[in-house]
């Protein structure tokens, strides 16, 4: 066989070019810059500046407190809502899919900041749809931007609306991909369609699930333009800082790039570490 | 049998009851965003509840353009998003022709940094991009600082990967016997063969950079070179801005894609869940 070296390199050039300069060496440069002290011209290496004032800084905790608990909180109940929406589209039963799908997966195309801004107008306090309506049917107004719990539980609302239908298509895929005899087989054993979904349908399923949990894990925990826009900065007092919001602040409104770094490289031991278990889980078994 | 289709009958009920309400508060968002873009801005500060649309949208969208230049953004939002993807796609279908069809030095590396790495968040690469466009090349407020950095994206490559490597080898072999050379086999048989999942992957590649907002945020700052997104972003938390020109906004960003998602929803789908199945 002729030695295709030349002409496979001619054709990945261009793209491995801009791949080692902003991704591979970014990952790397960006590893070395959390171990310099950047305040200073020129920057120099001081291996604990940066990661020794991460440990003792409360607005790092706070801002990695917040966003492992809307991690634990919103990725589990958007993964559930998900798998309802896909297993209920994919019923034989449902008529007018096309709606239906639509509804679910309109909000996959919404940029971030379209959707920021209506969420803010619909929960203001006093002239948000939503207060409007939780009034008009007796219950009390909440007040979604002074109060930490209830900033956080739109922040996660929001997240929850704008990426369950994503997993749904992803989670519908899966189960498209699943052999249809397989159900017959145990429709014909008189298997219950509850029985079904949990003995063929999520085993099955497992390694689609733990992809669309990584998924969402991994784009949560850098979570940047809803409390950046929604609650305004991470509002109220830092209630709804995330680790995204941290490195912006840091890297981009103090020009502290060492420390940035720092909380960037968290962000992805975090991933790593994520990403290990999703291989263990997904692992074929012998 | 008739017991049999009045419990299917019954079934099909229930979920529709249940389905029905969830769909309505789905879309509710949207329809809001499309109410408030024609309301006045005294009536989106009323008591009242208004769940039907006005019809302020040309005066909302006036009101947007005196805040800011949100034409002028718009116009630099298309040809970034449409030469980026057109960018992307011929680099990222490129490489993944060579990493399928050819057996070469160093392959197995590149496919590993690739795959190694592709689950590291982006935020690790946000400070050295940051620093080498800006302070490097001097490139920030620049269509190129806006389009090049993000064209590392991989997804494209595992995606083209993937499709070339199912096509048969007799296809590609016939051409070479009669002489071919490469570069014209991928460009006359093997992309045109390919043409569903570009078109999925184009979808997808203009979308995220349509929609893309933190690193444009970063690097194109300047009010005259800002992205849709970003323009639309500094309004939001002001004090003195007009809401309903806010949400005009947000309309001229999401109508034209739910649009495109209606018409190609096949190709969108196909993509999106392309990720899953790698």
């Amino acid at each position: 066989m002729r030695n295709r070296n030349a002409t496979a390199y001619r054709f990945l050039a261009p793209y491995l070019l801009i791949f080692s300069v902003f991704w591979v060496w970014p990952i790397i440069s960006s590893f070395l810059i959390s171990f310099q002290a950047t305040r200073t011209v020129p920057w120099r290496f001081a291996p604990g500046f940066n990661w020794g004032r991460l440990i003792g800084d409360p607005a790092f905790f706070n801002a990695l407190q917040n966003t492992l608990l809307i991690l634990v909180i919103q990725v589990p109940v958007m993964i559930a809502l998900a798998m309802v929406m896909a297993v209920l589209l994919n019923s034989p039963l449902l008529k007018a899919k096309g709606l239906y799908r639509f509804a679910f997966f309109a909000p996959v195309v919404v940029g971030e900041v379209a959707y920021s801004a209506v969420f803010r107008l619909m929960f203001s306090l006093d002239f948000g749809i939503v207060n409007k309506l939780l009034n008009s049917v007796g219950l009390p107004k909440i007040d979604w931007f002074s109060n930490v719990t209830p900033a956080m539980a739109l922040i996660m609302i929001a997240v929850t609306w704008r990426w369950a239908g994503y997993n749904a298509i992803i989670l519908l895929a899966g189960m498209q991909s699943i052999p249809e005899d397989v159900y017959e087989a145990a429709t014909l054993d008189r298997v219950s369609k509850l029985k079904q979904f949990f003995y063929i349908t999520l085993p099955l399923l497992k390694p689609v699930i733990v992809f669309c949990l990584v998924l969402s894990i991994i784009g949560t925990m850098q979570l940047f333009t809803e409390p950046f826009l929604i609650t305004e900065r991470g509002g109220p007092g830092g209630g709804t800082e995330t680790l995204g919001l941290l490195l912006y602040r840091q890297g981009f409104r103090s020009l502290n790039f060492g420390y940035a770094s720092a909380v960037a490289y968290t962000m992805a031991a975090l991933a790593i570490v994520i990403t290990l278990v999703q291989l263990w889980l997904t692992r074929e078994k012998q | 049998m008739s017991s049999l289709s009045s419990a299917r009958l019954r079934r099909s009920i229930a979920l529709h009851l249940f389905l029905t309400p969830l769909a309505l508060v789905w879309l509710f968002p949207l329809w809001m965003m499309v109410v408030f873009s024609t309301m006045p801005d005294n009536g989106i500060f009323s008591p009242g509840i208004e769940l039907l649309p006005h019809g302020n949208f040309v005066d909302n969208f006036n009101n947007l353009q005196r805040d800011t230049n949100f034409v002028g953004a718009i116009g630099i939002s298309v040809s970034v998003a449409v030469t980026y993807t057109f960018l992307s796609v011929l680099l990222t279908s490129m490489a993944g022709w060579a990493l399928a069809r050819y057996q070469f030095f160093g392959k197995g590396v590149i496919v590993g940094i690739i795959f190694g790495t592709i689950t590291l968040p982006y935020a690790v690469v946000l400070i050295p991009q940051f620093i080498m466009v800006a302070r490097d090349f001097q490139l920030a407020n620049t269509w190129v600082a806006l389009i090049v950095p993000p064209l590392f994206n991989s997804l494209g490559v595992l995606f083209m990967r993937q499709s070339f490597s199912m096509m048969p080898d007799d296809l590609f072999d016939a051409a070479r016997v009669e002489g071919v050379k490469e570069w014209r086999i991928f460009l006359f048989v093997a992309l045109p063969l390919a043409r569903p999942m570009l078109a999925a992957l184009a979808i997808i590649l203009f979308l995220a950079s349509w929609n893309n907002y933190l690193w444009p945020l970063l690097i194109n700052s300047q009010p005259g070179s800002m992205t849709a997104p970003v323009a639309l972003g500094t309004l939001i938390g002001l004090t003195k801005v007009s809401w309903g020109g806010i949400m005009a906004g947000a309309v001229m960003l999401t109508v034209p894609m739910l649009i495109v998602f209606v018409l190609l929803q096949r190709h969108f789908i196909a993509g999106i869940a392309a990720g899953a199945v790698k």
